[in-house]
């Protein structure tokens, strides 16, 4: 509630005389029920024609004022809701990408999008409407009561009763309705989970010839979702019958206590009309409510998850030092882990475990493991993406702890393995590497990267449009068009974690070729999960379950490294390993 | 992969308003009697709900001035009213509660039938429509259809009911004054109109913009790794803000604009209000009317202009449903696979596959298999090798006879396989394909998906030679541990391991094998490798195969690229040929 306050506070006049013109348009709605009165008691019984038309122009012009401040207070309520939105919208999405790997892993891309977009517009929403009829019903609510008191307290018990018994009839509808109509969701939810199933598994599921019990399940599925509607529907369907008895059983005590008090002269015939119109006004807004209250409930329940983003910080402590890796300035290794222990949030076995070792400038490190060795977590220490646990990674010689990110990474060209590529032309996407990358730069870029060929044969140039994601390419030649963005920037480290896995061999090899012969005083390291890749490196670091296995070269290896050989046994032939052993 | 049937995609796009009607109106027919019991209590309630504002304005007629008041006759009116609000009751529940059932019950029974559809349709649709597509038209679409359904039997008819029942009320109690409401209402549907075409603009460029928005929202935060990485944070957010403050701007507008409707009709009502007070109250003083029928006058006017509200929004919804429903219908007007099961059946099948002359391509315009011709015998290998994306799929798909041929047989122990069912044909494959499928159920339900009447005994030992025995022991409920959506926390290589014990459950006489390309742990794939090649023992395998191990013990290696063939032949005759597999066998093992 805070946040949002803050939010409205910039439109604290809007905010404010929103709901106050409401509340005048509301009271212009109860004065009329009053005019038709005076105008039945004194216009008719007097006929006093002069009188009637008086009385009936001013409920025309208090109809007049009620639309002005009516469209005031919604004009007023649009503005303060459009820029509460537009405001939080915005600030949420810096403070996303304020987030570390750390955080985005922990709450997954999905979630932060649907933060972004629909619960924000449901917040939007919920302002908007919450500023046009919270006070506006309530007060109508309690107003027609007060007037209904005013013209006579003592058949205006009939309000005092029945009033509070709708509340409490709508709200226990409400109440009970709502975790039904959840549960109405969740078996939907189910269908989709099995339609999408059984797409997606389509080929399974023909193969093993189960189409019929399938369906079968779906129908049973669809039986439960019905009978889950049918029952929410009974309870819900209660709620216009209900209030609708309510409200007569109001009128009816208008009518036969109003009786009594006009046959002793304390009531006229004008008055009684005019308490019944109150009472129809009441039942009117007392929907609104409840609708609205629906409305609110899942407005706040957005409210509250969009809160549970802006109060997650950022793990990671921005250091100071602004790296310097110009070619000459670095004596001593490029990179340095030392005794690094690396844990991901909520795990409590480590990742990575006492990892020692140095890389200098030019070197090529071949990183080698099973899925879930760590080496992906490894080369992301290197641009702290996560900070070590415990031990210190070092670049040019600097803890990067204290380093300011931005110099650290305009220092790094790191390809992940995921290719993502981004909406804009080839030229836009390729300047993501470096902002002013000159049109030479890039193309020397891709040259290594071996996309030329295809770029070329698309014969559009750097303006070959990129769909979002690289859509229209394939993924081979999105992996090269990533390999090329971290290129451009002409790094002094660039990271290639397995991102030539869907290139083919031949590719595969001219790429590392291109990479050795371009790229002098590049610290590479790369990371892949085939022995052909990664033999040739100047030194390979081998990881079994987070641990250092083994550092050397193929040959050295081979001969030391019992995990680095049955590696190689599972993907070379014997013959190739004895070439090499 | 497949775009065969993209033409099928185009018909979604026009719907047939008038014969989508025709068979909402077919689906609703076993419904009728129902139908018309709704819409007796529907003219019921609506009749009785116009006929208590006649009470009261009597009962007011009893209530003159002091000791003029009738209670005998107020007593009289009173239990009346009281009558007819409990039947209104009564008659507005049951009707809400019959209107549910037509409603869930043809949307139940829709959404069974589109889902059975899919069972049947051809996989060659099911490849070229995007499977998001497919899953909203059997959720949101059928969800739309059933709103607007509900929305068309509860409201619309009242409504109506409630505008002819209130104008004929009024003209029994004042036929000139019913003029002056009738005349003035109009004018508030013409605003309402007006505004609401202005509106529509305005909505339309906030939807434009909001999907913008969102598209750089899911880009940039689904991408965030890449944008922390590259330090592109500042320009995102630029952009970003550029977007969002057009954004702001429609959006201030068209919730403006459509917030006019409500006060603009509602002074619309007060203006009709006054009109009908002054006419009363003169028609009163010259004694064409009480005061207790200008008071029922008053409340109709009230009730009267509310249905035409409701109604444009019924309209509208109805017409989102009509195009929901016709997108619902398109699908399953898609031609479905002809029933086969009469047909004959393939048993003690040797695994003896010959293909004889097979051409078969996606699309006429791109030529694929062309003239290909391969004899396996019982318990060959058979290895398919080709980068990525080579077409591997579209040999499974023509064995399984997911697709079919374009011209030439395959055979199986000498039987052209379209002469016998598919479901024989599939039953004595086993196929285990790189992308995982499992359901979200039990790890039993899984295993035994293929055999669901498989003993405990059999399911155990399937998991055992599939060396998943241990890891699924160490889950929390062993094999009854619930997986999630795509195979939920388990890792890829436990994901692989389940879908050879399924396989290892029937073990069929001819294997369909995949071999992971990579994102398995070495001693998981080690385990893998064995329990494929005890699978193979004896039987007729084609591996889509990634190892050289595996390549060059088959019997057969197909080279295939960009979906054609280009050799065959063993691993020795292939080298020596120095074509396209000997350049992918040299440049994997060639120095940097």
């Amino acid at each position: 509630m805070k946040r949002l306050l803050h939010y409205l506070k910039k439109n604290r006049k809007e905010a404010i005389l929103a709901p106050l013109f409401k509340m005048l348009e509301a009271s212009f709605e109860l004065i009329i029920p009053l005019v038709v009165a005076r105008i039945i008691d004194v216009g008719i019984n007097s006929r006093d024609f002069g009188y009637i038309l008086r009385m009936g122009g001013l409920m025309i012009l208090l109809g007049v004022v009620g639309l002005a401040s009516s469209v005031t207070a919604q004009f007023f309520a649009a503005k303060a809701a459009t820029c509460a939105g537009t405001a939080m919208r915005n600030d949420l999405f810096a403070h996303i990408q304020s987030f570390s790997y750390q955080e985005i892993d922990r709450l997954g891309t999905s979630t932060l999008i649907t933060r972004m977009t629909s619960d924000i517009n449901q917040v939007q929403n919920g302002v908007n409407m919450f500023l046009r009829l919270f006070l506006r019903s309530p007060f109508v609510v309690i107003g027609a009561m007060i007037m209904a008191f005013a013209v006579d307290a003592h058949t205006a018990s009939a309000f005092g009763v029945s009033i509070p018994v709708l509340f409490a009839v709508v709200f226990a509808i409400l109440l009970v309705s709502m975790p039904l109509y959840r549960k109405v969701q969740q078996q939907l939810d189910r269908l989709l989970l099995s339609t999408r199933e059984n797409l997606l598994g389509v080929r399974v599921v023909r193969a093993f010839n189960r189409q019929k019990s399938e369906m079968q399940q779906f129908g049973d599925d669809s039986r439960e979702l019905y009978r889950r509607q049918i029952y929410v529907g009974k309870i819900s369907a209660l709620l216009n019958p209900v209030t609708y008895v309510i409200i007569n059983l109001g009128i009816i005590a208008i009518l036969w206590i109003g009786g009594g008090r006009v046959n002793i002269g304390m009531l006229s015939q004008g008055q009684v009309i005019a308490l019944i119109n109150y009472m129809s006004q009441i039942l009117v807004e007392l929907i609104k409510l409840a609708n609205l209250i629906i409305l609110l409930s899942r407005a706040s329940a957005s409210l509250n998850r969009v809160n549970s983003i802006f109060d997650i910080r950022s793990s990671l402590q921005e250091g100071s030092r602004i790296l310097n890796t110009s070619p000459g300035s670095v004596s001593g290794p490029m990179v340095a882990f030392r005794n690094v222990t690396f844990c991901y949030g909520g795990s409590r076995e480590p990742s990575l475990t006492d990892i020692t070792f140095e890389a200098a400038a030019g070197e090529t490190i071949g990183v080698i493991g099973g899925t879930g060795s760590g080496k992906t977590t490894l080369v992301n220490l290197i641009p702290r993406f996560y900070d070590a646990t415990s031990g210190s990674v070092e670049i040019a010689g600097q803890n990067v702890r204290e380093l300011d990110s931005t110099s650290l990474r305009a220092a790094i060209g790191i390809v992940p393995q995921r290719a993502a590529l981004f909406r804009g032309t080839l030229r836009d996407n390729m300047r993501w590497g470096k902002k002013d990358a000159s049109d030479e730069e890039i193309w020397r870029a891709l040259e290594i990267a071996q996309a030329r060929e295809f770029v070329d044969s698309r014969e559009m140039g750097l303006a070959l449009p990129i769909e979002q994601g690289g859509r229209n390419l394939s993924g081979g030649q999105k992996q090269r068009l990533t390999i090329a963005r971290a290129l451009v920037r002409n790094p002094r480290i660039l990271i290639l974690d397995d991102s030539a896995s869907a290139l083919d061999f031949a590719t595969d090899a001219r790429l590392r070729k291109a990479i050795h012969e371009h790229t002098e005083g590049t610290t590479v390291f790369l990371v892949s999960q085939r022995v052909a890749t990664v033999k040739n490196a100047d030194r390979i670091l081998v990881l079994d379950d987070g641990h250092l296995a083994a550092c050397g070269t193929h040959t050295e290896l081979l001969k030391s490294s019992e995990i680095y050989r049955e590696i190689c046994e599972s993907q070379l032939t014997r013959e190739e390993m004895e070439k090499d052993g | 992969m497949a775009e065969k049937s993209s033409s099928n995609q185009q018909k979604g796009t026009g719907p047939d308003t008038r014969g989508t009607l025709r068979r909402i109106l077919q689906s609703i027919r076993p419904y009728r009697f129902l139908v018309v019991l709704s819409l007796l209590l529907s003219v019921a309630s609506v009749l009785l709900t116009l006929y208590i504002p006649i009470l009261t304005g009597d009962a007011v007629d009893l209530i003159i001035d002091r000791g003029l008041v009738d209670f005998a006759g107020l007593l009289r009116i009173i239990r009346n009213i009281l009558i007819c609000i409990l039947l209104t009751a009564v008659f507005q529940w049951l009707m809400n509660h019959i209107n549910n059932k037509i409603t869930y019950h043809i949307v139940q029974d829709l959404r069974t039938r589109a889902f059975c559809h899919l069972q049947k349709l051809p996989l060659s649709f099911i490849d070229s429509h995007p499977s998001g597509d497919l899953i909203s038209r059997v959720i949101t679409d059928i969800e739309q259809f059933s709103d607007g359904l509900l929305m068309g039997f509860t409201q619309l008819f009242s409504g109506v009911v409630t505008i002819v029942g209130t104008i004929l009320f009024m003209l029994s109690i004042h036929p000139l004054i019913t003029l002056v409401v009738v005349v003035l209402s109009p004018m508030s549907f013409f605003i309402a109109g007006f505004i609401s075409r202005k509106t529509f603009l305005m909505f339309q460029k906030q939807s434009e913009t909001r999907g913008d928005l969102t598209a750089l929202t899911d880009e940039m935060l689904g991408n965030l790794k890449t944008v922390i990485a590259f330090d592109h944070q500042e320009e995102a957010q630029e952009e970003f803000r550029k977007i969002n403050e057009e954004l702001a701007g429609y959006s201030l507008k068209a919730t403006f604009f459509s917030s006019l409707t409500n006060p603009t009709t509602r002074f619309m009502y007060a203006a009709i209000y006054a009109g009908v007070t002054i006419a009363g109250c003169f028609t009163v003083i010259h004694g064409g009317l009480s005061v207790g029928q200008l008071s029922s006058f008053l409340s109709y006017t009230n009730q009267y202009t509310k249905p035409f509200n409701e109604i444009t929004g019924v309209i509208t919804e109805f017409q989102n449903s009509l195009a929901s429903a016709g997108r619902v219908f398109t699908l399953l007007d898609q031609e479905a696979l002809p029933d086969d099961e009469t047909g004959n059946v393939l048993t003690n099948v040797k695994g003896q596959v010959d293909l004889e002359h097979v051409f078969f391509s996606y699309t006429p315009e791109k030529k694929l298999i062309e003239d290909f011709s391969l004899q396996v015998r019982p318990g060959q290998r058979i290895a398919i090798v080709g980068p990525t994306g080579c077409g591997k799929t579209t040999l499974i798909n023509l064995l399984m006879r997911f697709y079919d041929t374009d011209s030439g047989t395959i055979r199986v122990d000498g039987q052209d396989i379209r002469g016998v069912s598919r479901s024989s044909l599939r039953a004595n494959y086993g196929m285990v394909l790189q992308e995982t499928w499992l359901k979200s159920a039990t790890i039993r339900e899984n295993i035994t998906y293929g055999c669901p009447d498989a003993t405990e005994e059999e399911m155990i030992r399937a998991a055992k030679e599939a060396h998943a025995h241990s890891f699924i022991m160490r889950m929390p409920q062993g094999y009854d541990t619930v997986i999630g959506e795509d195979g939920g926390s388990l890792s890829q290589g436990q994901k692989q391991l389940l879908c050879i014990a399924r396989v290892m459950l029937r073990l069929p006489p001819m294997l369909i094998l995949d071999e992971a390309t990579s994102s398995i742990d070495t001693m998981t794939e080690i385990r893998i490798q064995k329990a494929f090649s005890r699978m193979m023992t004896g039987r007729t395998s084609f591996i889509v195969a990634h190892r050289l191990s595996t390549i060059r013990e088959a019997d057969v290696i197909l080279v295939m690229r960009d979906g054609h063939i280009l050799e065959q032949g063993d691993h020795e005759t292939l080298l020596k040929k120095g074509g396209f597999y000997a350049e992918l066998y040299n440049s994997q093992f060639a120095p940097v």
